[in-house]
């Protein structure tokens, strides 16, 4: 493998990252409530910065631990911060979107209006 | 050849940004911007590196890679200022 | 003990990945930040030793990883298709789903896997519960919802975690 034929393959898989970036750009545009949105914004982005930087490494084969340290690390902390901040938009009651057609976790909340209260009677009542 | 590639990359990551940048400026809700944020903080990412590799300069590695870890910081500190305040 | 050593394989190789070299000076001195960081900063990483390491549970690792990434990028053409959708084909809801899975570790990686997989993410763990955000809700109940969204990642897991 010479290394004109790398860098091609290299920068095909760097567009179609940056075309899952894209997407997901849209995705955030376009959908309708905050939840949605974390959908959108959360999946697109993650595959296609992990593409991004994968296309990019073929560019500079040497440098192998930056790049997989790069992917790791966006593979593992997009999905916690999102976790964290949907659990948060939940607790400060951010409205669903009109169609949404079932909603589980209003039945656990609505017992008690706050989150922490609810967490001690659970551990209460298993104790 | 390759370069051609890595610019036409950067161009639609740009893109990306401008609108994610939309909806942090739209954003009915403080959530909708935060989420905007994160999103845009992680197409940075892929942009440092592109725009490492184009200006020949391996070192920029290492800003995407803090550039992210404050970014997911910024998030998760945001996060829990909404769910129970300072 | 057995926290510490696991922690200090993860700092070394962090740190030697991150040098992106193997000069005699980069590895010294890792070594003895490596050895060092545990022992002063490492009282609750039990997280680490719920680890089991045998052939089975490292067949299964792989198997785990490789159905992961499949899911991943459906995930991702399923929602480019919604997104490029003119009518925007969403069905959303929150739906409730059960674990069997008993260790930290083991729940952390299902919630994430359940994030990066098609349609869903994780809101809420109450104990054994999760509350899932599903962008195209097939059915409200627990039992039937549970065996669409958990059972994908939770068979591998358990042979990793228990």
């Amino acid at each position: 493998m010479n290394k004109e034929t790398l860098e091609l393959i290299g920068g095909i898989i760097a567009i179609i990252g940056s075309l899952f970036l894209l997407l997901g750009s849209i995705g955030l545009l376009r959908m309708p409530d905050s939840y949605n949105r974390i959908q959108a914004g959360t999946k697109a982005s993650t595959l296609g910065t992990m593409l991004s930087v994968l296309g990019a490494w073929f560019f500079a084969p040497a440098m192998v631990g930056k790049f997989v340290i790069l992917i790791l690390f966006v593979l593992i902390t997009n999905p916690v911060s999102s976790h964290a901040i949907a659990r948060a938009a939940y607790h400060i009651k951010v409205p669903l979107s009109p169609r949404t057609i079932v909603d589980k976790l209003k039945d656990k909340y609505s017992a008690d209006s706050d989150r922490m209260a609810y967490k001690k009677k659970v551990k209460s009542e298993t104790e | 050849m390759g370069n051609l590639l890595i610019e036409i990359a950067s161009g639609i990551t740009l893109l990306a940004l401008l609108l994610g940048l939309i909806r942090f400026i739209k954003g009915p809700h403080k959530v909708d911007r935060v989420i905007a944020f994160d999103t845009m903080t992680v197409s940075s990412i892929a942009l440092i590196v592109f725009i490492s590799l184009l200006s020949g300069n391996l070192l920029y590695l290492d800003v995407a890679l803090v550039y992210g870890i404050l970014g997911f910081l910024g998030v998760v500190i945001l996060a829990r200022y909404f769910e129970k305040g300072l | 003990m057995k926290n510490h050593f696991i922690m200090f394989l993860t700092l070394l190789g962090v740190w030697i990945m991150l040098n992106n070299s193997l000069e005699t000076s980069i590895v010294v001195s890792g070594v003895v930040l490596a050895l060092l960081i545990p022992f002063l900063f490492c009282n609750h990483c039990e997280v680490f030793s719920q680890l089991k390491l045998n052939p089975k549970s490292l067949l299964y690792t792989f198997l785990f990883i490789t159905t992961f990434l499949w899911e991943l990028i459906k995930a991702n053409l399923d929602v480019a298709r919604r997104v490029l959708t003119p009518s925007l084909p969403i069905n959303p809801g929150i739906v409730e789903v059960k674990t069997q899975l008993k260790s930290k570790i083991g729940r952390i990686i299902l919630a994430d896997s359940i994030t990066l997989t098609p349609g869903t993410f994780t809101v809420e763990i109450i104990e054994d519960s999760l509350f899932i955000h599903w962008i195209d809700v097939k059915s409200s109940d627990l039992e039937e919802s549970t065996k669409i969204i958990v059972k994908t990642f939770e068979k591998y897991l358990e042979e990793m975690y228990g």
